[in-house]
Formats: C-alpha cells, structure tokens, sequence
C-alpha cells in the first residue's frame, strides 16, 4: 500500500530528515513508526502526504508514483487519506459537526447524507451527542478523538497520524491507540509515527524503528 | 464514496447539480454570516466601495442631466430672420408665407416692423426716448422655428437652414444663436470623457480596496485554509467563500453607492426646481434610472467578485501547510 525505495529528504534549512529510507506497508497492515525526536517519522508521514516532496527516492501509495501527481492533483490524493495531528488542527470557530463534516463537503457529499455519516463517524470515537459543541468545551483528549472522527468520516484507505496521543495521558492514549486498531481491523491501512515505546508495546503491530533518516531495524512486537 | 454512483445516471446528474448548487448557496450565506459577524470592517471596506461607485454616478447624473437640459434649449431655438429696411409689408407677409412653406421649418411668424417697435417699447422701458424717434429704426422680421431642431436638437442642421434663409431675396441677416450651444455640448461631451476616466480609476479602485480587504481576510483565516487544504479541499474549494466575500462587499459597496447617487438627487432636487421655476422651466433633475441603478449594484457586486479572484487566486498559492517540520 505504501512503498519507499531509497527515499531521502533535504529540507531548504540544510537539515536532511530522511537519508536512504526504504519501507513497505502492506494493505490493511497497522505499523508504527518509532524513533527519537528528529529520526524523520514526521518527514516520512508527510511526504507519504504530499505536504512534502522528496529530495531524492520513489514513493508509491496504493500504486500511485506521488511523483507523477502535480499541484492541482494534491487535494483528490489527499482525500484518500486520513490525517491525525499532534495538535488536532481543528476549526475552532466552528462547532465539532462541521469540523467532522469538512471532509464530506469537500468531496461534495450531499446534505442530506452529511449528518448520518457525521454522527455515525463521532460515535466509533465515542463522542455522539457532542455535535453542537466547540473544539474548546472539550477535553485534550476529546479533540484527539474529533480529529479522529475527521479522518475517517470519508473512509479513507489509509490513515496516518503523526503522535496522536503526544498530549495524551498514558490511559487516553491507549484508549485512542485502541482506536485505531478498531479501524485497522475493518481494513484501513494504518500509519502512527510515535515515540511512546511502552504504549507500543500495548497494542502489538509491526514496529519500523528510524534513527537518523534511516531504518533503525524492523522488529515484530 | 459509493454511495452515489450506485444511483442512475439522470437523477444522479440532477442530485449532483443539487449538490453542487446547495454547497454555493451554503457557501454564499455563510460568507455573507461571516461578513456580518464583523460589521465595523466590513462597514468601513463598503462605504469607501460605495463611494468610490457614488462618485462617478453622481458626475453620471449631472451630465447627463445638463444634456438634457440643453437639449430643451436646442429644441426651443429660434432662428431670427431680419428682412431688408422699409421692404414692403406685402413683400414681408410673402416671404414669411414662403419660409413657412419649407420642408425643415415648423413655424414662420412675422413681426412687423410696428409690432418689433411696439413690442422693444415694452420690454426696453424706453418709452420717451423712442418716442423722439421720427422714424422706426427697426426692421421687419421672421420668427422661425426649425422643424429639424424639434426632432434632433442638431444644431448643424439648424445651422444649414440659416445658410439657406441667409440667401433669400430681402432677407438682411439671419441671427443664429447655436454657438452657445454648440459650446456647452462640447464642454459637456469631455465632461463625459472625463467622466469615464474617473469612472475607470474609482472602479480600479474598487478592485484593490476589495483586493486588498480579502487579502488581509485570507491572513487571518491561515491556519484554517491550511487545514482544509490537508483535508483535500482544492484551491477552488478554498477560494469560494473569499470569492462570495468579494461579492457581497461589492454587492453592499453597490448598495450603499446607490443610496448615496439617491440622497444626492434629493438634496438637489429642490434648489435645482426653485432655480428652475426663477427662470420659468419645468426642469426637473433626473434621479437614476433603473438601468444605471442596477448597473451601479451589479457593477459594484461584478468588481467585488474579480478583485476577490485576483486577490485570492493569487494569495492563496502561497498557504500551504508545513512548509518546514
């Protein structure tokens, strides 16, 4: 599903993030990506998002070269895939509804079909009934699990997220790591870069551990 | 995803122009919620829009109402014609008889020389002073209205006709008032030309102040156009509601422009009757019409949209999310 053949990222700054890295995720597979703080998980993630390009190696998502996909072809790739951040990145002007519901407008969903698909997507992450609230009424964790909601609402094949649960305390973020094991167990292929190693250990996916832009060493936990 | 391809091909066509026409509809009312939620800024951005589009509708106005005016004077032009001293009243009755008879005159009334004298006494105040005269100085004259005049108000048609009047037998010389005319319809045509520069520099105005106020809007909602954009949304789905943002400014720039042109016909309307009635006219000034009210709102609401497009088109290129980790 994903495929990295001897992909290296030089950022503008100077800093290489990614030296020589090759991976592959399989479809339906759950993995993640470990290492330290500047290993190049996020880099990896990104490129897998085309909110980067590589400087160099080729880069395959369900058999597309991301190479071949120009400026304009960004925004249909990138609705294939659902992302989880760190910090959430929600709208936080708007009520959770229409930050779960954003991805579906994109696409052009019509109205009438939005609110079931809304809500049925806020109740896998447990948060029915909070539709009318603000991003602010809730919880660190709620707003994970909102984040959540916002990437799968289009049922995505793929779902990446970058430290999910990095603000997390450690019951919610094996709660929310649950979560995405619930996803990957209906089929979706899924990526979490992560540091937390213990928690890692809890859920029991393959590892692809990263030290200094390259594979560290695969381990099966 | 599936879901609506499993539907058949027309009422599929027909749901998806729904679709499509629902999410403009919600994206027009939603900018136009978010235009209200803020009311100072979007008042200040639509009042110098209205001004911008009052000014040139007001300069409009006034020209347009002198032509008018004018006009009325063309068509009320009278040629004068002086016939040769001491001719004959028989002569005189023939030869207005004769001018009257043409093809391009609407009347001839001839004035006698007695009824010239009678009527200058009149008018003059002179009384004693003609009365020491022994003899009538004045000539006898033709009234002529031109018919052409009354048609077209052209007064190079008017001018051919006292050209014409000018060769008859006994007649002196014809007294042709147009040039005045002629003037003031030159002065009033680079008016007009001076008026579409003004026109053209207020509407390019109206381009950057929108231009410029969607820049600042797109500044300010960064971190969310980032975000739809990691969503998959496309340049053309993030740049919608700054596009009806544009729309409703201009819209509104329209609106108010229009109410500015309409208090400005009313302030003037009644100085404008009393200087009228002083000289005995009915003229009255003309507000804006339906048409140029609706160009004024549609133009303002067009300008609103394309400096939208402009802005947006071009500040939008440049969000793009994580450009660095």
């Amino acid at each position: 599903m994903i495929l990295f053949q001897g992909v290296a990222k030089r950022y503008p700054s100077g800093r290489e993030a990614l030296a020589d890295l090759s991976l592959e995720v399989a479809q339906g597979e759950m993995v993640f990506l470990t290492g330290h703080s500047g290993a190049g998980k996020s880099t990896a993630l990104k490129l897998v998002a085309l909110i980067e390009r590589p400087t160099r190696g080729r880069i395959l998502v369900a058999g597309q070269n991301l190479a071949a996909i120009g400026r304009r072809g960004i925004p249909a790739y990138r609705r294939q895939i659902g992302m989880v951040f760190q910090d959430h990145k929600l709208l936080h002007d708007r009520p959770i509804w229409d930050n779960v519901a954003l991805p579906l407008v994109i696409q052009g969903t019509p109205h009438r079909e939005l609110d079931k698909r809304v809500r049925a997507a806020l109740d896998q992450v447990g948060l029915l009934g909070r539709e009318r609230s603000f991003p602010i009424e809730l919880s660190t964790g709620e707003q994970q699990r909102v984040g959540i909601a916002r990437a799968v609402v289009g049922k995505p094949p793929i779902l990446i997220a970058d430290e999910p649960t990095g603000n997390l305390d450690p019951e919610l973020a094996l709660e929310v790591m649950r979560l995405f094991r619930r996803f990957n167990e209906v089929g979706v292929t899924v990526v979490i870069a992560s540091h937390d190693l213990h928690l890692i250990e809890q859920i029991g996916v393959r590892r692809i551990a990263l030290a200094a832009g390259r594979l560290a060493g695969a381990a099966h936990g | 995803m599936a879901e609506p391809l499993a539907r058949a091909a027309g009422p599929r066509f027909a749901s998806q122009l729904r679709g499509w026409f629902e999410r403009h509809l919600q994206t027009l009312v939603a900018s136009l919620g978010r235009l209200v939620r803020a009311p100072f800024g979007t008042a200040l951005t639509i009042g110098v829009i209205g001004i911008a589009l009052a000014l040139p509708a007001c300069l409009e106005l006034v020209v347009e109402n002198a032509r008018a005016l004018s006009g009325g004077w063309a068509n009320a032009l009278d040629l004068t014609v002086y016939l040769k001293p001491h001719l004959p009243e028989r002569d005189a009755t023939q030869l207005a008889e004769r001018i009257g008879a043409r093809g391009d005159v609407a009347s001839a009334r001839l004035v006698t020389a007695a009824e010239g004298l009678a009527e200058f006494r009149r008018w003059s105040g002179l009384g004693a002073a003609l009365d020491a005269l022994t003899e009538n100085p004045l000539p006898a004259a033709v009234v002529v209205r031109p018919r052409v005049a009354a048609q077209s108000g052209d007064p190079a048609a008017v001018g051919a006709l006292a050209d014409a009047l000018r060769t008859l037998p006994g007649v002196d010389q014809v007294q042709l008032d147009t040039d005045w005319v002629r003037r003031f319809a030159a002065i009033l045509d680079a008016l007009g030309r001076a008026l579409a520069v003004v026109a053209l520099l207020l509407g390019l105005a109206v381009l950057l102040v929108v231009g410029n106020t969607i820049r600042l809007d797109i500044d300010a909602r960064r971190a969310e156009i980032e975000v739809i954009k990691l969503v998959g949304g496309s340049d053309g789905f993030v740049r919608r509601p700054f596009l009806y943002g544009g729309f409703w400014y201009g819209l509104g720039g329209g609106g108010v422009g229009w109410l500015l042109v309409e208090s400005f016909v009313l302030t003037l309307a009644g100085p404008i009757a009393r200087v009228a009635a002083a000289y005995g006219s009915q003229f009255a000034i003309a507000g804006p019409g339906v048409a140029t009210s609706a160009l004024l709102v549609g133009g303002g609401a067009a300008l609103g949209w394309i400096g939208a497009f402009i802005s947006a088109t071009r500040h939008l290129r440049a969000i793009e999310p994580g450009v660095e980790p």
